[in-house]
Order: structure tokens, then C-alpha cells, then sequence
């Protein structure tokens, strides 16, 4: 579905990534993991063209740097980490946006927009809050906002930049259920950041590990989340400390 | 539930005409000498029956200049709009690109240097400001390019403020050399459209067209940049070509309207908060409204520039400028507020 081959970022004269090669397929949900500057949020803005990069990138054979905007959007759709939204939008302006690249210029909202709209407003549990303004919601409730938005754009691949972020435990369950639930359809894919290995291991069907710009191991989560790699890159014994921090709860 | 309406309904249309039209019926009465309505009326539709100083003050003074104050409200407006929108930042305006510094500096130097087109002594003015406005879009995109090849917001607006700067020192030493002009290039920089004309209003209503006609149709786009610049490029906006297309538009429009009206400030960071504050932010709603509200803000700060110390006259950047601060002060605090 989608492949990246000899992906390098640089950025200001500094190396950001060098040299990334992996592919997504149909079904697969691949988790980005690393320790902090390990590149994996530079690796997706890559991915949705909004940072310059060397190598190729082809959705289905396709250059994706080639396409149009617009038809970029119909494939895929990143969730960034960060919402700096200027105005008082209302919830469902901000939802809406997302069906952008479904419809012409000299067209209104049409009766498939408003339903994308409502249907995503209703998975992410906003139908009460679509006419209350962004600047007052919760860091939480925007990033269900942002979730909706890009489940209305209904690309077939989701760039997530840690979707769990700002998000209380019951909805971090919650988000994660729902994004495994939008898997379940026909050839979508997500490729997600996370920072926590436990959600990372939970619900990866692949894993690309970085470290400093560099690839350190892609494939099988259970391979690339093997205590070699762990200790290489984090220089401890990561499994030991979360079995050790779980036994708080026994 | 019933989606709200995105678009400027008709009727909205209808209703700020009305308020724009009454206004500057309003402006075209009032002043030094009171014109009565039916007579202002009579010799705008051509009626013979008015005689010949009343017909010439209306359609030689008060006609020309009650117009080109509101085409230069209603574009400085919508630039202001577009720019606080694009740049998702609400303070911002064409000054803090630095394409009104770029086009002042323009019109500073054909006025102080005697800089004429042959046969066209008006346009020499206009076409400088046109052509640095521009320039200094070129100057500053290249600069961001280089520096932030993504051409963050962020970025923009600081080379924006700095490429203001060393504008402002440019003109002063160009003010400090003029000479002989010294006088009429001070008095325009303060702002003044109170020798307005005819082909100055045509010029504008042109600019103010084409410009309107490419920025009114990219509210969608200016939606998703206002929500934030990652998030437009995600929902397939075309991020850099949009943003060139909208700051040509801006520039053009700020070069037109600084030639001819000077720097006249806050118009254009005002208006749009104001806008904002009736129609919400949605600019397929804003920017609609904000061409009509510029143009009656303007014409009622020109009303009070030549009236208020009649038969001496303000310099019209003043005014906005007292009344603009004021508000903005009023309008940020409540902004605060409400976040």
C-alpha cells in the first residue's frame, strides 16, 4: 500500500533521518517507536509532504509527492500532535474541514458530507458539543476533534502523531478501540507514533523502531520490541522496568 | 439536527448593502456644506434640475471621495482578513508582511523624487506602490524560502516585522532628502483621500474586484489555515500555491489602495475582529462581511476627520488610528475573556 524507500530529512543542515526504508500493507497498523528526537514525528510529517526529504515515497505505486493535494488527502490523513486552532470555530467547522478534498469549490455541503460529519462526531462522542466554540474545550475534547475531522476526510491511511496525547485513560482506551475498530474495514492502515511501548505492543501489527535519525530495526512488533533492541537504543532494561511498575497493582 | 449555514446568506448580502449604501448617502450629504438627500440623489442619477455648484460639490468632491474612502476601507479589510487568516495570527495585517511599508516606501519615493509616468501624473505614484508592494512579497518569500523552506507562519511574520523596520528607516532618509516635497510627502504618509478621483476610484474598484474575486473564493482554504497550517496540508489544501495566490491578491490590493489613500492603519486589523464578532469566524462568512464593514468603518472615520474641526481637516490615518486603538484594545480583552 504504501512504500518508503531511502527516506532522508534534513533540516536546517542537521541530519533529521537517514536512510528509512519500510512498507505498510492493508490491515496493518504500524507503530513508530523511539525515544524522544528519534525522528518519528519528522517521519510522518515526511509522509504527508509537509517536510522537504530525499527518497521516494508511493502509495499503490504512485508518487505521493506527484499527487495533488487533494487526492494526497482522499488516501491519507495525518492527526498531528499539536491543535493551535486561531479562532472560535465552532466543533463542527473543525469537522468539516476534513471532507475538504470530497468536494468542488462552487459547491455547498453536501447530504454525503453531512453524514461523514455526523456519523464521526458520533463515533468520537462530540454530537453534544458540535456547536461550542474549540477555543473551550478541554486538550482532550480537541483531540477528539481533530480525530472526528479526520475520520469524516475518510483517507484509507491515518498518520497518527500520538493519538492518545492529552487524553485521559478512559478515553485513551476508548481512541485506541476506535481506531482498531476503523482498521477492521477494507484496506486501511494506520501508521501511528506512540510513545508508550505498552499501547505501542498492545495493538501493533508492525513495528519500525528509530533511534537518532537511524533505523534500527522494522518488522514483526515482537522482534523489533525484543529486549536486545530495547536495551540498545534505551540503554536499560525497558521490559524489567515495566514488569517491575505493573507490579504496583498485584 | 439542521447543519449552520457555512455561507453569507443573500440576505446578510442585502442588509449590509443597505447599512454600506445609507452610510455613504450619509457621507455624501454631510460635511462643510449640508447637501440635501434628494438633491444628492438628483445628481447622481443625472438629473438636470440640479444646479451647478451643488451638482459640481457632489459629483466632483463628495461622490469620488466618499467612494474611494470605501473601496480602500473594504480592501484594506479584506487584506487584513486573508492575512489574519492565513497567518492564523489575529494580529495580523498587510503592515506585518511589510507589503504596506514596501508599498508606502514606493509612493514615498515617486512623491519625494517627482517620479511621473509621461501623460499619467497620478499613476506614477500608484505603480511605484504597486511594484514595491509586490517586491517586497518577493523579498520576503525568498527570505522565508531560505530560511524555512516549509514557509512557516511563524516565520513570515517575523521577517514580515523586521522587513517593516528597515522600511521605516529607508523612508525616513528618503523623507530627510526630499527637500522641497517635504511637505506633501509628510501629509501623505499620515493618510488622506480627500483629494480623491474619478480615475483613482476606477483603479480601485478595479483592484478591489479582481482581488475580492480570488480572495472571497478561497474562504475554505482560509478556514483550514486558520485552524492550522499542518492540518490544511492533511485535509488537501494546496498550501503553498493558496498562500502565493493570497498574497499576490493582498499585495496588489494594499499597493492600489496605500498609493492613492497613504498609510492608513488599524483598518485593517480592526474591521475583521469586529466582523468576526457578528458573522463568527468562518471566513466564507467573514470575509464577505468584512468588505462591507471596512468600507462603512472607513467612510465613517472619513465623516469625522473632515467634520469634526471643520473647515480644518484631519488626516483620515489619524483618525482610524485614535478610533482603531481604542477598539482593538476593547476587542483584545474580550477575546481573552472569552478564551
Amino acid at each position: 500500500m504504501l512504500t518508503v524507500k531511502g527516506l532522508s530529512v534534513t533540516l536546517g543542515g542537521k541530519p533529521i533521518l537517514q536512510n528509512i526504508h519500510f512498507d505498510v500493507q492493508p490491515g496493518q497498523w504500524l507503530m513508530l517507536v523511539g525515544p524522544n528526537g528519534a525522528g518519528k514525528s519528522t517521519l510522518l510529517h515526511a509522509l504527508s509532504q509537509g517536510v522537504p526529504y530525499q527518497g521516494a515515497i508511493a502509495f499503490e505505486g504512485q508518487e505521493v509527492a506527484r499527487m495533488k493535494a487533494a487526492q494526497r488527502a482522499r488516501l491519507m490523513g495525518l492527526l498531528s500532535q499539536r491543535h493551535e486552532v486561531g479562532y472560535s470555530f465552532t466543533v463542527q467547522e473543525v469537522i468539516r474541514l476534513g471532507r475538504y478534498a470530497q468536494r468542488s469549490h462552487w459547491q455547498g455541503s453536501g447530504e454525503a458530507d453531512q453524514l461523514a460529519v455526523l456519523e464521526a462526531a458520533r463515533a468520537t462522542g462530540l454530537t453534544e458539543l458540535m456547536d461550542h466554540s474549540v477555543l473551550t474545550l478541554s486538550g482532550g475534547e480537541l483531540q477528539r476533534v481533530f480525530l472526528a475531522q479526520i475520520f469524516a476526510q475518510q483517507p484509507r491511511l491515518l498518520l497518527l502523531d500520538e493519538p492518545a496525547n492529552h487524553l485521559d485513560l478512559q478515553y485513551q482506551a476508548q481512541v485506541f478501540e476506535m481506531i482498531q475498530d476503523w482498521l477492521q474495514q477494507p484496506s486501511h492502515a494506520v501508521i501511528s507514533v506512540v510513545h508508550d511501548l505498552s499501547l505501542a505492543r498492545r495493538y501493533a501489527t508492525r513495528g519500525l523502531l528509530l533511534n537518532r535519525g537511524q533505523q534500527v530495526a522494522f518488522g514483526d512488533p515482537g522482534e523489533v520490541l525484543s529486549a536486545s533492541h530495547l536495551q540498545a537504543v534505551w540503554g536499560m532494561d525497558v521490559a524489567g522496568w515495566m514488569r517491575d511498575l505493573l507490579s504496583e497493582w498485584t | 439536527m439542521s447543519p449552520r449555514r457555512e455561507t453569507f446568506a443573500p440576505l446578510s448580502y442585502l442588509v449590509f448593502l443597505l447599512i454600506t449604501l445609507g452610510v455613504a448617502l450619509l457621507c455624501i450629504c454631510l460635511g462643510s456644506v449640508w447637501v440635501p438627500p434628494e438633491q444628492a440623489l438628483g445628481a447622481l442619477v443625472g438629473n438636470p434640475g440640479i444646479e451647478g455648484t451643488a451638482r459640481s460639490i457632489i459629483m466632483d468632491l463628495r461622490v469620488p471621495r466618499v467612494l474611494a474612502v470605501a473601496l480602500c476601507g473594504a480592501g484594506l479589510s479584506l487584506c487584513g482578513a486573508a492575512m489574519q487568516g492565513l497567518l492564523r495570527n489575529p494580529l495580523a495585517d498587510g503592515s506585518t508582511l511589510g507589503v504596506s511599508s514596501g508599498a508606502s516606501l514606493g509612493a514615498v519615493l515617486a512623491l519625494a523624487f517627482g517620479f511621473t509616468l509621461p501623460g499619467l501624473p497620478q499613476l506614477g505614484v500608484m505603480g511605484m506602490a504597486i511594484v514595491f508592494a509586490f517586491l517586497s512579497l518577493l523579498l520576503i518569500l525568498a527570505l522565508a524560502w531560505r530560511l524555512d523552506a516549509s514557509l512557516s507562519t511563524n516565520t513570515i511574520i517575523l521577517i514580515g516585522v523586521i522587513y517593516s523596520m528597515f522600511i521605516s528607516a529607508l523612508m525616513s532618509l528618503v523623507i530627510a532628502f526630499s527637500g522641497p516635497r517635504l511637505h506633501s510627502v509628510t501629509f501623505w504618509t499620515m493618510g488622506s483621500l480627500a483629494g480623491a478621483q474619478w480615475n483613482q476610484v476606477l483603479a480601485m474598484a478595479v483592484a478591489l474586484a479582481l482581488c475580492s474575486l480570488v480572495l472571497l473564493r478561497r474562504g475554505q482554504e482560509l478556514n483550514a489555515f486558520a485552524v492550522g497550517e499542518d492540518n490544511a496540508r492533511s485535509v488537501g489544501v494546496e498550501v503553498k500555491r493558496v498562500k502565493l495566490e493570497v498574497l499576490i491578491a493582498v499585495s496588489v490590493l494594499i499597493g492600489v489602495c496605500v498609493s492613492i489613500g497613504g498609510t492608513i492603519g488599524f483598518v485593517g486589523l480592526v474591521t475583521p475582529h469586529a466582523a468576526r464578532l457578528i458573522v463568527g469566524p468562518n471566513h466564507r462568512r467573514l470575509l464577505p462581511a468584512t468588505l462591507f464593514l471596512g468600507a462603512i468603518f472607513l467612510m465613517l472615520a472619513d465623516l469625522i476627520a473632515r467634520t469634526l474641526l471643520s473647515p480644518t481637516e484631519l488626516p483620515l490615518g489619524v483618525v482610524t488610528s485614535l478610533i482603531g486603538a481604542l477598539c482593538f484594545v476593547t476587542l483584545f480583552a474580550r477575546t481573552r475573556r472569552v478564551k
